[in-house]
């Protein structure tokens, strides 16, 4: 039946080393399974708006909501659409200070996104280490570095974090915590989520390790961990750059939830999750949108790329539905 | 398309007697919808199957003979299906009955037996309890009467102390105990068909021996006719009363299996029975066809087979044959067509 | 049977340990104790008779012990913020949390699972689709944002449900219920939607994918080839398959609901452990951070021991491993 399969035939057919990992990727396939899917364009398209607009904000937002010199505070708590004190118009209405809520959103995903990208990168690199060194190491090594990746999977992702986080509050001087606070929650969000990069690196590192041309390394003097690095990667790009995509909706969600809960970003300059959590003081006395639109932003966000990553995993794998 | 208006040719043993056969097939074809277009796996594959008869259908990985197993028992997989022609048991239409009706026809009149049996039983139910669930489904049997015909059929299949093994999980069973098994769940209601799909290829081959000849002994007793799918012309030559020969999803030959052993008409099939080693006959190296077959998306014009024929002429590519009368068999070859001149020398 | 379970133990004891050093370490190397336990004014010599007394000059290995020892009592000191014992204060504060996790982790697991199975057996249907796209939506959504649009929804707008504590509670000798009182039972639905919501995602997910899997094994293959009915199929071969693999991931979901309430019960103002611990991170109550991650640790590997007894009661290859191997 299986050799029957057309998608089975054409994976058979290719040569067992494809020319490169890139020529891969951008395989045909994937391509029309990209183009075929309109909710991945559509989500495509959703990311890249976020992130040129958190990259262009000073630029695109039509107000600076953190130069005190533009706030009015008499245009306070206008809602969306509505007529301002000041005659100004806000789209998505104003925050209790009489910040512009659009402005607000485009600065927090800035931040929202900054810390997400090098939350990623940051897993994604001790990961792939770890698990490379653990594949290639084997014995105690290995044992030690999984153990611990067990012990880390069964808390839940966001407890690592607050408790990294919590630890690092109480070990930097006050005075530094303001300014260090995003580098904090980077390394606190990237250490509770390095654990699927290790996993997938070390088994393919183990079943590299045996081949003749790392043997073949170590004769000639090279060390045998850097030409697996270049074997072992691409190998593995497909399934890292899955739990990356993901692992970024992960990352915002996370800074997203510390932040609400008072732990991440400080409202000097907020995120989404920050921006959220002073919007929600008002959600009771009827100032909805205070705390709506930037989670409206964040879910939209945290889908778009969720939905990415649903399609990578499923255009990388066909044997998956 | 154009397959569709040749006229369906019914075997000829349909009209020896009045009775229809057991089983025929007539122009089947099955399909699969891909992105890049109808892919047809089984292709205008007609036969018929008397009651009591073994059938071998042998072919390479990809010939579908799997395909067509499953097709007449109804379980090919979406987006597989039947894209045209008819399936009859015992003269009544079965491909196109609704799911519900042909439930009860699997298991009940067509039996099947898959390739492998370590993965064939569910390994949280014991072998008890799979076979007992099978025999109630097609029958008003008490639990335990069900049991004790569950424990006839164990011993019949060749299970030694099969009182207690009847309450063993899948998993404490060897590679050849649990196909017996598989057996003994296939023919547990008398079905007068069973579907034997590569039973063998998945076991030792000290062990295939054995299962063919329990295969062979039970349907004997039981009256059923057999199916049998390999690629195996070994297994076929020891069992099979004719043999089918596909290859690219269409049947060259068809015969029975004496005249297609020893005298296979079909160049293809020549090809077959050339590369198996015969003991006793000194051969410098076994015959090989050249080139291997043609992946579905590619089915050459004409006979399919000209490409890696040996003896290919000008209308091959230009002309797809249906199958010829050859002897007592038949095959789909111009080389036996009455009015090609190049025929006559051979054959 | 008894050996796995022994060795099951065991490994529960060295991650109980290891958790353990992990909050110990916090207590001594985060930040000083004593200056955590003592005002300003207190002199030097004063701080070093209290090292002493506290034994934090003891060695290493020393001080392990005794924190070990201390801990298998529920004894983890005084809270810095609440100058309270925090067994006592954990106490306190469990049973809410523990009745919230209850009732969203049956929640989860029922609606998970049957919605798991609906989907993966009409897997092209429209309602398929549309729980597919939720549960979608579901897993993107932060917990903290359902539990802020629901308050929206039903508390604010609707009015129909409280919007945050626990509403009246009964003491039951010392264990605080909402289970008992209408206005408890109303405060409990909102947050164990919220709370149960990703769980619930999750295993629905996991059970279809598992659903699906099985359903294209060869031993599905072959009851269908034995004219069984579908029904008989699905629950009784494809769905008892299933679940072999599903309860050991859906049993680790489900113990950290425990901690996954952090964030319900800081939108809700559940008064739980949860609120409790980010308290503790706040103001670096060093103590209670320490008893919660231990205690976390402790259900999850409480629960991790009851996912392995019912794997082993449910799959009989487990079972008979070791009689098959001397048997033959």
């Amino acid at each position: 039946m299986s050799a029957l399969d057309p998608l089975h035939r054409t994976k058979a057919e290719e040569p067992p080393r494809a020319p490169s990992a890139w020529a891969r990727f951008f395989d045909s396939d994937i391509w029309y399974s990209f183009t075929r899917s309109p909710v991945t364009v559509v989500s495509a398209l959703i990311v890249l708006i976020f992130v040129v607009g958190a990259l262009f904000a000073p630029w695109i937002a039509p107000h600076n909501p953190f130069n005190p010199a533009e706030l009015n505070l008499m245009d306070g708590f206008t809602p969306p659409m509505g007529e301002a004190f000041s005659g100004n118009l806000y789209l998505l209405g104003t925050d209790d200070q009489g910040r512009d809520v659009f402005s607000t959103i485009l600065y927090g995903a800035r931040i929202s996104l900054f810390v997400g990208f090098c939350a990623v990168l940051f897993a994604m690199v001790l990961g792939i280490s770890l698990g490379l060194l653990a594949g290639y190491r084997g014995g105690w090594v290995d044992s030690l570095i999984m153990r611990i990746a067990d012990v880390q999977l069964s808390f839940p992702a966001i407890l690592v974090a607050l408790l990294i986080f919590g630890v690092a509050r109480a070990m930097l001087p006050r005075s530094m915590q303001g300014e260090m606070v995003i580098w904090v929650l980077i390394i606190a969000i990237g250490l509770s989520d390095w654990v699927q990069y290790a996993r997938t690196v070390r088994g393919t590192a183990m079943v590299e390790k045996n081949k003749e041309y790392v043997q073949a390394a170590r004769v000639i003097g090279i060390h045998p961990l850097l030409i697996m690095l270049r074997h072992v990667l691409p190998n593995v790009l497909g399934p890292v750059l899955v739990i990356a995509t993901i692992g970024l909706a992960l990352a915002i969600i996370a800074e997203a939830t510390l932040s609400f809960l008072g732990v991440g970003v400080p409202p000097t300059t907020p995120s989404l999750g920050t921006l959220i959590r002073i919007g929600n003081d008002f959600l009771f006395s009827g100032e909805w949108w205070i705390t709506l639109f930037p989670g409206l932003a964040l879910i939209l966000l945290a889908l778009s790329v969720n939905l990415l990553g649903d399609w990578l995993r499923d255009a990388l794998n066909p044997k998956l539905r | 398309m154009a397959d569709r208006t040749l006229a369906p040719h019914s075997p000829a043993e349909a009209h020896k007697g009045g009775k229809p056969p057991l089983l025929e097939v007539r122009n089947l074809q099955v399909e699969f919808p891909t992105r890049r277009g109808l892919l047809k796996a089984v292709r205008d594959v007609s036969f018929s199957l008397q009651e009591g008869e073994i059938l071998g259908v042998v072919g390479e990985s990809g010939a579908g003979k799997s395909l067509t197993g499953t097709a007449v028992i109804g379980l090919l997989e979406p987006p597989g299906r039947i894209g045209g022609g008819e399936i009859l048991l015992n003269g009544r239409r079965i491909d196109n009955l609704p799911y519900a009706q042909m439930r009860r026809i699997r298991g009940k009149e067509i039996g099947m037996v898959f390739q492998d049996p370590l993965t064939s039983l569910n390994p949280l139910y014991t072998v008890g309890q799979q076979l007992i669930e099978t025999i109630r489904t097609h029958t008003d049997l008490s639990e335990a009467r069900a049991r004790a015909r569950a424990l006839e059929l164990l011993a019949d299949v060749g299970i030694p102390a099969p009182e207690r093994r009847i309450d063993q999980y899948p998993h404490q069973f060897s590679g050849g105990m649990r196909q017996r098994v598989v057996i003994a769940l296939a023919l547990c209601v008398n079905p007068k068909l069973v579907i034997a799909d590569e039973p063998t290829t998945a076991l030792d081959v000290s062990i295939q021996a054995q299962i063919i000849k329990v295969l062979k002994r039970l349907c004997h007793e039981h009256g059923a006719a057999v199916m049998l799918i390999t690629h195996d012309m070994g297994v076929i030559a020891e069992t099979a009363d004719r043999v089918a020969v596909m290859y690219a999803g269409r049947l060259v030959e068809i015969g029975p299996v004496r005249e297609v052993v020893k005298n296979p008409r079909h160049p293809y099939t020549r090809g077959l029975m050339g590369s198996i080693p015969v003991i006793g006959h000194d051969q410098e190296r076994l015959n090989q066809i050249e080139g291997s077959m043609p992946r579905l998306t590619e089915i050459p014009s004409g006979c399919p087979f000209h490409p890696r024929c040996p003896e290919v002429f000008e209308r091959c590519p230009r002309e797809r044959p249906d199958l010829l009368p050859a002897g007592p068999s038949q095959a789909a070859c111009w080389l036996y067509d009455p009015e090609e001149p190049r025929g006559a020398g051979h054959g | 049977m008894l050996a796995f379970i022994v060795r099951r133990v065991l490994q529960s004891i060295i991650v109980m340990l290891v958790v353990a050093l992990v909050s110990f370490s916090l207590f001594n190397f985060v930040g000083d104790p004593i200056n955590n336990m003592v005002g300003q004014e207190t002199t030097q010599q004063q701080r070093e008779q209290l090292r002493e007394e506290l034994g934090l000059n003891d060695p290493f290995a020393v001080q392990f012990a005794r924190f070990v020892g201390n801990a298998v009592q529920g004894n983890f000191g005084i809270s810095y913020r609440l100058a309270r014992p925090v067994d006592v204060v954990i106490a306190e504060r469990l049973p809410a949390t523990l009745e919230l996790a209850f009732v969203s982790a049956l929640f989860a697991l029922v609606v998970g699972v049957a919605t798991g199975v609906y989907t993966a057996l009409n897997r092209s249907g429209i309602i398929s689709r549309v729980i597919m796209t939720i549960s979608l939506i579901g897993v993107s959504l932060p917990t903290f944002l359902i539990g802020i649009l629901l308050i929206w929804v039903f508390a604010v707008q609707l009015q129909w449900l409280p919007s945050f504590g626990r509403g009246d509670v009964v003491d039951l000798g010392g264990w605080r219920t909402g289970f008992l009182t209408s206005s408890g039972l109303k405060a409990l639905i909102l947050p164990a939607i919220t709370l149960g919501l990703f769980q619930l995602t999750l295993i629905m997910r996991l059970v279809r994918a598992e659903m699906l899997e099985v359903l294209r094994t060869d031993y599905i293959k072959f009851a269908r080839a034995r004219g069984l009915p579908d029904r008989a199929i699905n629950f009784g071969h494809a769905l008892k398959n299933t679940l072999v693999p599903v309860i050991t991931i859906t049993g680790l979901q489900l113990g950290s609901i425990i901690a996954f309430s952090i964030i319900t019960e800081t939108v809700f103002q559940w008064p739980g452990v949860g609120l409790l611990f980010i308290n503790a991170i706040q103001f670096v109550d060093i103590p209670l951070m320490a008893a919660y991650l231990v205690l976390i640790a402790l259900f999850f590997v409480v629960i991790n021991l009851l996912v392995d007894l019912l794997y082993y009661a449910v799959d009989p290859r487990l079972r008979f491993d070791a009689s098959t191997a001397r048997g033959h």
